[in-house]
């Protein structure tokens, strides 16, 4: 009786298991045709609207144009260069204050005391504007590289912080309960419960963060820089180089969106216990 | 031979200045080896005496002693099942069973391996909880339960949330454990059938204050079904003695 059912019971699950692998195959290579249409549409009616001089050519350069110029600059104008500076910078400033953010994160998340000592402060800084703090950074730190990396990692701190600690407040107090009849460590329980809990929260706050030292990071650089995409950009605008400036936007855009795919590469990967609603 | 003793427990719950006597005297024994199923109203204190035994609950007066040890908390001799599943999602199936024991040391991946066949999950050790419909969840619970070699298993209303088959299945399931094992069970549920096919003794409870009513005994061989004069004879003792419970509640009420 109770193996038939058990049986019966396995055989219901391994039919669904493989229908949504299915689905996974069929849409794979689906999605990426999907992702690319919209995209490859706008280029095309843009270089026709460039091609009979229906828009400006110096206000809105043809597709054409900005690769030419993007070719040019590669070839001679050191773009590799600027891109390096540029690189480092996110990622100095995003090591800085996406780690602080963690750490402070965790400490405040499972420290009562902690939090209501530290987080009213943290709340009250996180709400001062990126510009408003420029000037103060350029008046303690000049123009040089500290105060560009400190920018950025004040604006990568903050969504890992707040997301971090979220996600260790977030944790299903039934589970607690689990762990407490089960006798866990106190490390135990942070290592099996609170963390893996806390992690798509984590990893949230990690894209949140990166697209921050993004934003940070061209802040930083039109505040007044001799390298970088950032210097790049405004150097194109004086000398009314629009094409240049689309490469600059270009660039931070492919490698936002590089940046942004790793993340959620890693939360495929750490995450594919989650069973959510895929849309 | 004694295993579990309950001896004059008493439990209020305090709502403001009101005070709700939810457990009243209760004494209750419970012999190695017993299967003891609990049934009664909604709100007579059924969970919370489970809440007491385990010691996930240490607000009462009287004392609660497994094998002439006072329980003061959550200890391994105590397993614990509840309603849900509670398995954590993160984790593989073997891991949920391991928990806080690592898969490495080859005793609990043996042991692991073993409760795996037990509850019939073969082949579902890397299964993510999310792959498993709600009785094999349920499964693992008992299983993750047992490693700890508990001396008794508590069990709050564990098929609660199950279809009827599947529950009639759980029930078979639970009663090879137990015939296996030979943990004692102390099984709380609101189903009267369940608690007469189960259980050596049936406590049947009252609601405010939550006394003990009745205990009646099921002298019935295993395995038992659920159609034979016998088993129906029983299952109507136990049912009308849940029914002046119930109207006992409805008098109550109406006051």
């Amino acid at each position: 009786m109770e193996n038939r059912g058990v049986i019966a019971l396995e055989k219901i699950n391994t039919g669904k298991k493989s229908t949504v692998r299915k689905t996974k195959e069929t849409s794979h290579t689906g999605k990426l045709i999907k992702g690319i249409i919209f995209p490859v549409f706008l280029l095309v009616i843009w270089e026709l609207a460039g091609l009979y001089g229906w828009v400006s050519d110096i206000l809105l350069p043809r597709p054409s144009t900005i690769f030419v110029s993007f070719i040019d600059l590669l070839l001679t104008g050191n773009l590799l260069g600027h891109l390096e500076i540029s690189l480092w910078r996110a990622l100095g400033g995003f090591l800085i204050g996406g780690g602080l953010g963690l750490l402070l994160g965790l400490f405040v998340g499972f420290n009562k005391n902690m939090e209501q000592t530290l987080d009213p402060t943290l709340q009250m800084i996180r709400t001062i504007p990126h510009l408003a703090v420029i000037p103060l950074f350029i008046l303690w730190f000049g123009f040089g590289e500290t105060s560009k990396i400190l920018l950025i990692a004040k604006g990568a701190f903050f969504p890992l912080y707040v997301n971090t600690f979220l996600g260790i407040r977030g944790v299903d107090s039934k589970l607690y309960a689990v762990a407490k009849v089960l006798k866990f460590s106190k490390w135990k329980q942070i290592t099996l419960l609170i963390l893996p809990a806390a992690l798509p929260n984590i990893l949230l706050g990690v894209r949140l963060s990166l697209g921050a030292a993004w934003l940070g990071l061209v802040a930083a650089e039109l505040m007044g820089s001799s390298e970088g995409i950032g210097y790049l950009i405004m150097d194109a605008r004086q000398f009314s180089q629009t094409s240049i400036v689309f490469v600059g936007i270009i660039i931070f855009a492919i490698f936002g969106k590089l940046s942004d795919s790793l993340v959620r590469y890693f939360e495929r990967k750490l995450l594919k216990w989650q069973d959510n609603f895929q849309g | 031979m004694t295993l579990l003793e309950i001896k004059d427990l008493n439990k209020y719950f305090k709502k403001g200045k009101e005070k709700n006597h939810v457990l009243n005297d209760i004494n209750l024994d419970v012999k190695k080896g017993e299967f003891v199923t609990i049934i009664g109203p909604s709100g007579c204190g059924k969970s919370t005496l489970l809440k007491a035994i385990a010691g996930l609950d240490n607000e009462y007066s009287g004392d609660i002693y497994l094998e002439d040890e006072i329980v003061t908390g959550t200890s391994r001799n105590q397993g614990f099942i509840f309603q849900e599943p509670r398995l954590f999602p993160w984790h593989t199936v073997e891991k949920n069973i391991a928990g806080n024991f690592s898969l490495k040391n080859p005793e609990i991946q043996q042991h692991v391996e073993k409760l795996i066949k037990l509850v019939r999950l073969d082949g579902y050790n890397k299964a993510f909880p999310k792959e498993l419909s709600g009785g094999m969840a349920q499964r693992v619970a008992i299983a993750r339960a047992l490693l700890r070699n508990p001396k008794i298993l508590l069990l709050d209303e564990p098929f609660g949330a199950l279809d009827a088959f599947t529950r009639s299945h759980m029930q078979e399931a639970l009663l090879y454990i137990w015939e296996e094992e030979k943990t004692s069970m102390v099984f709380v549920t609101h189903d009267i059938d369940e608690a007469v096919y189960l259980a050596n003794k049936v406590v049947i409870m009252s609601a405010r204050p939550g006394i003990i009513q009745k205990t009646i005994s099921i002298d019935l061989p295993f395995p038992r079904k659920k159609t034979s004069t016998s088993f129906q004879e029983l299952r109507t003792l136990v049912l009308n003695e849940f029914e002046k419970v119930e109207e006992f509640e409805g008098t109550y009420a109406e006051i």
